[in-house]
């Protein structure tokens, strides 16, 4: 026994040790992928560029240095790819050996041009500037509002929308779910009679057992079309939609553990109750009720654990857009969803990877604070 | 517990033999296919294949747990270099081309689009079908994950390397991105040509600012007129060449190729 326990905490401890050592590393790397570098011609004003700023450019949403600080010029935006505009094939060698001279040359003629290429092809006596790289920082990585891992030449690892997602969904699912488990917990436990309660408890253990997935589909399928056409929506994509399917998930546990805890009450306070003259509905409400609060506080917090770590429900009905959600009807997407979707393709060791076990250590903290607050609440209301 | 030893050992010496082919999810039923036929075939040859994603195939390869990795996409910088680092040569081959159809609700009154206006749409300046010739119906973009290599390839070809809109609605897979744009009448998405069918509706398109719309079917996508295509490739170690070069060619080859088109790609010539 003692050993099975040591194995667990070891194990647990390790891997929050694991997920903590990948997830820091993203901080210590610019946003542009290892072995890339930007450059600009020598004449260029501009020292630095933040990743925001390097995405615009290259989406050609900025198109004058004069946005970034620098002298009024068109900004010519360059790729490896693009040399084949300057130079013809035979300039740059069969086997492309001059790309790296041809690369510094083209740089040097431009004024206003960025580029954006390996640093393989940069020539030691390189004729442009090579721009230093910040690397990302927390408040970057916490603040930013635009999610684009895979951006080139820069990525936006802005993980806001994702964390405002994640509480949002998890928040509508226990306001949906909570009254409506404790509602039937309180049926099962103090009103049913022992028929209707053999019947009812393994029709709702049954819910616990159906597989996300099929949960997901189901959601796609009836739910999304059913939000859709009710509330006249563009797309039934939505946070309400990730909302309503997540409380029909943690249902089942709320359910389980609260009646459990309200069937804990001791049968002589209810009838110390009764006897004094309360009726069975207030018996319920002052005795039963507030005996097993702490009891009930675990099950809400088992249910929100559940709901913000379901992955693959969620990402077939919230729409998956990393935007701030205004509305409970907006597309959102969810931490999990996240790393479910995306550590599939990522490089390993990449700094997209890293970016999604920061997710991780994220996902983990947010779960974490809210048992140590269940827990700070239950042993409050104890002490009252 | 003896047995369960020995069965282990005899499944490891079985699995010791055979090649493994891992990577792309969009390649791997095609894979599948091929490793099928080619394996009743040649009755000594085993292959086991698997899915998990290109990023996931290239792991394996760097790492020496498979063969072939199979990709939706070219192989990046970053993980060149890591074989590189590892001293491991590798060899590119393209197996077969897939193609993507731009696909809108049935209801939808447009039925051509210019690569231009494709760009504005999933970059997020056209929000409304009515700049394009529709109702006045807002414009819900549905699109593949971030890491998918469909995802990259329709940003490369079609958004001229701009990136999506962040409003954009990510869906994990084209069955659902199907669902999603049967269901809703404002919406666009892309799904290979395989997936095409009538609960959707294809766009033609024009890479000729207006002058030629294409329609996408395997015929256009075979005569190279249809301009949404891209190239599926095998990658593997050139010192493991001799033992895979059997399958690669039967791949390649024009029983292989015919197997290529029955799964919904388009063979190479």
């Amino acid at each position: 026994m003692r050993i099975s326990a040591l194995v667990t905490s070891i194990t647990i401890i390790m891997i929050v040790f694991f997920l903590f050592r990948e997830g820091v590393g993203i901080f210590k790397s610019p946003s542009v992928e290892k072995g890339y570098v930007i450059a600009v011609n020598k004449s260029n004003a501009v020292e630095t560029l933040n990743s925001t700023q390097l995405k615009n450019i290259y989406d050609q949403e900025i198109t004058n240095w004069k946005t970034l600080g620098g002298k009024s010029q068109e900004i010519t935006v360059f790729r490896v790819e693009d040399i084949t505009n300057y130079y013809s094939e035979e300039e740059l060698g069969a086997n492309m050996e001059y790309l790296p001279a041809k690369i510094s040359e083209v740089l040097a003629k431009t004024p206003g041009m960025i580029a954006f290429f390996p640093s393989t092809y940069l020539v030691k006596n390189f004729k442009g500037k090579v721009l230093p790289l910040k690397n990302i920082s927390v408040a970057n990585f916490l603040g930013g509002t635009e999610w684009f891992p895979t951006a080139q030449p820069s990525a936006q690892f802005g993980a806001w929308p994702l964390i405002l997602g994640t509480l949002y969904v998890s928040l509508i699912a226990i306001l949906l779910a909570l009254p409506l488990g404790l509602a039937t917990a309180v049926y099962l436990a103090e009103i049913a009679d022992k028929r209707t309660r053999n019947f009812l408890k393994p029709v709702i253990e049954l819910l616990a057992g159906i597989p996300s997935v099929v949960y997901g589909f189901f959601g796609l399928v009836v739910i999304v079309p059913i939000l859709k056409n009710t509330f006249h929506l563009d797309s039934g994509q939505s946070g309400l939609a990730g909302g309503i399917l997540l409380a029909i998930m943690a249902l089942p546990t709320i359910i389980t553990v609260s009646e459990d805890a309200l069937h804990n009450t001791p049968n002589a306070m209810r009838e110390a109750s009764l006897a004094m003259g309360a009726s069975k509905w207030q018996t319920i409400c002052r005795i039963v009720v507030p005996y097993s609060s702490s009891g009930i506080t675990a099950a809400a917090i088992l249910g929100i654990g559940r709901a913000m770590g379901e992955t693959m429900a969620v990402l077939m009905v919230t729409g998956n857009a990393a935007v701030v959600p205004h509305s409970i009807f907006e597309p959102l997407r969810t931490i999990p969803a996240t790393i479910a979707a995306e550590l599939g393709e990522a490089p390993q060791g990449g700094l997209h990877y890293q970016a999604l076990f920061t997710l991780g250590c994220i996902l983990f903290i947010m779960t974490v604070s809210a048992n140590l607050m269940a827990g700070y609440i239950s042993k409050k209301k104890r002490l009252a | 517990m003896k047995k369960i030893l020995i069965i282990a050992l005899c499944l490891y010496s079985s699995l010791g033999f055979a090649q493994r082919i891992k990577g792309s999810d969009t390649v791997l039923p095609l894979s599948q296919k091929e490793a099928e036929v080619f394996g009743k075939k040649n009755k000594g040859s085993k292959l086991i294949v698997t899915g998990g994603g290109t990023g996931i195939g290239f792991t394996a390869l760097i790492d020496g747990n498979t063969d072939i990795a199979m990709a939706s996409r070219k192989i990046k910088l970053d993980e060149r270099l890591k074989l590189q680092d590892a001293g491991k040569a590798f060899k590119e081959v393209i197996i077969s081309y897939d193609a993507l159809g731009v696909v809108v609700n049935p209801a939808n009154k447009v039925s051509q689009l210019t690569r231009e206006q494709l760009e504005g749409i999933f970059t997020g300046k056209i929000t409304n079908w009515k700049a394009v010739g529709g109702d006045d119906l807002k414009i819900v973009v549905y699109s593949r994950e971030t890491s998918s290599g469909t995802y990259e390839f329709f940003k490369e070809h079609v958004m001229n390397k701009k990136n999506y809109a962040s409003a954009v609605l990510n869906l994990p897979a084209t069955g659902a991105i199907i669902e999603s744009v049967s269901q809703t009448k404002g919406s666009i998405g892309y799904v290979g040509l395989a997936y095409l069918e009538k609960d959707v509706k294809a766009l033609k398109v024009s890479f000729d600012k207006g002058k030629n719309y294409i329609a996408p079917s395997m015929a256009t996508a075979k005569n190279k007129t249809y301009p949404i295509t891209r190239p599926l490739y095998f990658y593997y170690l050139t010192k493991s060449e001799k033992s895979l070069k059997p399958f690669i060619d039967f791949t390649l080859s024009a029983e292989g190729q015919d197997i290529v088109e029955k799964v919904g790609y388009v063979p190479l010539n």
